[in-house]
């Protein structure tokens, strides 16, 4: 070989050595979830952060490390509140106090059903026929279809990375050719909407992910995952998906 | 067969987990430990302990006595399947259980009079693994009738296969029943088109859910070879069918299927008794279609999960498998054709007692005999 050939092959190393402490650094960053930066402080006072992670307000006379009382708790929550309101846009601040000033008449007298105009919110599991019946009502979150398809897709990459370290024995780190799906085609007979349940082998009360490591350790003779790791995370979105629409029947035996 | 072996097998299994909820309960671990140890420990001071428990996981079953007539000459052959072998060094498991297999039936007493090898000797039909499973079967003192599995023809498409066990279909007579072995399990082709090499071919075929393959089917020359050979045979004669997929159709998705079930039915239809003894599905089955009869055999690699639709009405499931016992769910076993030409089926399972599917229940419709019901259905 010439000199020439080895110093090839000795960037292609450099190259590769490189991108793949790029990918390791990288997919550490993307393991990282994110926080809302910390509140700057003199240390004097406690500071209680709104869930907008803007929105803060020290407490006079109350130690940082200390609790609020009731009272003082419910003052900061209404405080906080009216700060947010200030800087939200008219039309969101409207439909928030229209919708809590219906959630409190509705606590304080249920004989006049009619009176109420309730608006419609996601999530709120409201079935009530004065909600869909009114249709001027504004949302006040409101999902686009470029919502709805970034959640489908981000969820089927992950459902799909699942589905191959579930049928290929290499991924999930067999050493004696034996896959998941082997024994269970479709996921089928994983059953993840029974645990947790008490295990008596395991002497303990067992997750989905300790019956997963249960498998790649003993028939599969591998090596455990991380409850974070990202192929663990991958496989009980693989499993949990093919059992959709199943209840949940934690403790099943 | 001698029944004093399997209570031993079988109450081992229970001592073990016994034994288990013992020392739970001895280190205080679970909340009925510390109430009750107290108690325990009398109890066990007195007699053994473990004697009056009986797990729930587990059934404890009684051996039924085979259907047998006054005067008739009812014979038995045994079956091993679906071992599914890799090389030893990379998975040496599968290669105990398949001897353990073949220990069992060298046990019996008497011999059966031949013993059906039920497909998917090899994983992934590589030579060496073929090579072994004969090896293996080697030790069988009975003589052996070999069938095709799936997972021992794809990767060329039967060469080796026929080259060292001959004709993958075929017919035979013994003792007044006419038995036939077919090879059910041709897939159409879905591997030129996309040139894929015969390993990718024999991957995507082992893969139970893979659905880039095609439907097992006997097809059409080997469906006209089964014409011709069933037109010479009385239909008074007993007629016993060997197949590695079910002939009917159980659940598609996974080839618990032939794809030309009806057709081959329809040629089975015309004799006065048929049993259909098949292979690939590694669970208790149980079907019945008119006059024939249909029961599978078990794995002595891993079992299947039942499917999640399509399970004939007369399927007693055997229990969920333990999935802390590496060889629950598995076993071998004997099949007694009776003088009426059907049979009774017996599973050896592996931890557990023999069950027996029998050919009045079958033939009751469900209404006699019925096998014990499961006290762990799939989910
Ligand atoms: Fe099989
Ligand atoms: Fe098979």
């Amino acid at each position: 070989m010439k000199k020439k050939d080895w110093l090839k092959i000795s960037v292609l190393g450099v190259c590769l050595i490189a991108a793949m402490t790029f990918f390791r650094v990288a997919h550490a960053q993307q393991q990282a979830l994110p926080k809302h930066p910390p509140v700057k402080s003199d240390g004097k006072n406690l500071i209680v952060q709104l869930c907008d992670g803007q929105t803060n307000i020290e407490v006079p006379g109350v130690d940082p490390n200390g609790r609020l009382t009731a009272e003082q708790a419910q003052a900061v929550s209404h405080q906080l509140m009216s700060m947010w309101m200030a800087k939200a846009d008219k039309a969101t601040a409207d439909a928030w106090m229209k919708e809590a000033n219906v959630a409190t008449e509705s606590n304080a007298s249920q004989d006049a059903p009619k009176e109420k105009k309730p608006v419609a919110r996601q999530g709120t599991g409201r079935t009530d026929k004065a909600v869909s019946e009114k249709k001027e009502s504004k949302q006040l979150v409101d999902f686009s279809a470029r919502d709805y398809s970034i959640w489908d897709k981000e969820l089927a990459k992950e459902i799909d990375y699942g589905n191959q370290i579930f049928h290929s024995d290499q991924l999930i780190g067999s050493t004696n050719g034996i896959a998941c799906a082997m024994c269970h085609p479709n996921g089928a007979n994983t059953h993840p909407e029974t645990y947790p349940k008490f295990q008596l082998q395991l002497k303990r009360v067992a997750l989905l992910r300790d019956m997963i490591n249960w498998c790649i350790e003993n028939p599969a003779r591998g090596t455990r995952l991380a409850a974070d790791d990202p192929k663990m995370r991958a496989l009980e979105a693989y499993i949990m998906a093919q059992r959709k629409g199943t209840a949940m029947q934690p403790g099943k035996h | 067969m001698n029944p004093l072996k399997w209570i031993k097998r079988r109450e081992a299994y229970v001592r073990q987990r016994e034994q288990w909820m013992q020392d739970l309960m001895t280190a205080g671990q679970v909340e009925e430990g510390r109430r009750k140890f107290m108690k325990m420990a009398a109890l066990a001071a007195g007699a053994a302990a473990g004697a009056s428990f009986v797990p729930h996981s587990f059934t404890l079953v009684d051996v039924v006595n085979a259907n047998t007539q006054v005067g008739q000459q009812p014979f038995t052959f045994a079956y091993i399947s679906d071992s599914h072998l890799y090389e030893k060094t990379l998975n040496e498991r599968f290669v105990r259980q398949l001897e353990r297999a073949v220990a069992d039936v060298n046990a019996l007493d008497p011999q059966p009079d031949f013993i059906l090898y039920g497909g998917d000797l090899a994983q992934l039909g590589q030579p060496s693994e073929l090579k072994l499973g004969q090896q293996i079967l080697k030790e069988l003192k009975a003589p052996v009738k070999m069938m095709v599995g799936e997972h021992d023809w794809f990767f060329d498409l039967g060469d080796l296969w026929k080259e060292m066990f001959g004709a993958p279909y075929y017919s035979f007579d013994h003792k007044g029943t006419h038995f036939v072995t077919l090879m059910s399990v041709n897939e159409k082709d879905f591997w030129t088109a996309k040139k894929l090499t015969p390993m990718q071919r024999m991957q995507i075929v082992a893969g139970l859910d893979d659905g880039r393959q095609s439907r097992f089917e006997v097809g059409e020359e080997e469906r006209e070879w089964l014409r011709r050979d069933l037109a010479k045979v009385p239909k008074t004669t007993p007629l016993v069918v060997f197949s590695h997929s079910p002939l009917y159709k159980y659940y598609r998705d996974w080839n618990f299927w032939t794809e030309d079930a009806e057709p081959i039915q329809a040629l089975l239809h015309p004799f006065k008794s048929v049993t259909v003894i098949h292979g690939h599905t590694h669970q208790v089955l149980t079907n019945r279609i008119g006059n024939i009869h249909f029961h599978g055999m078990l794995s002595t690699a891993w079992p299947w999960p039942y499917a999640p639709t399509g399970l004939p009405r007369l399927t007693v499931q055997m229990n969920r498998p333990d999935p802390f016992n590496q060889t629950e769910g598995m076993g071998d076993g004997a099949i007694t054709v009776n003088k009426s030409g059907y049979v009774d089926m017996r599973y050896d399972m592996w931890n557990r007692n023999p069950l027996i599917v029998s050919e009045r229940y079958l033939a009751s419709n469900g209404t006699q005999d019925a096998p014990p019901k499961t006290t762990l259905p799939s989910y």
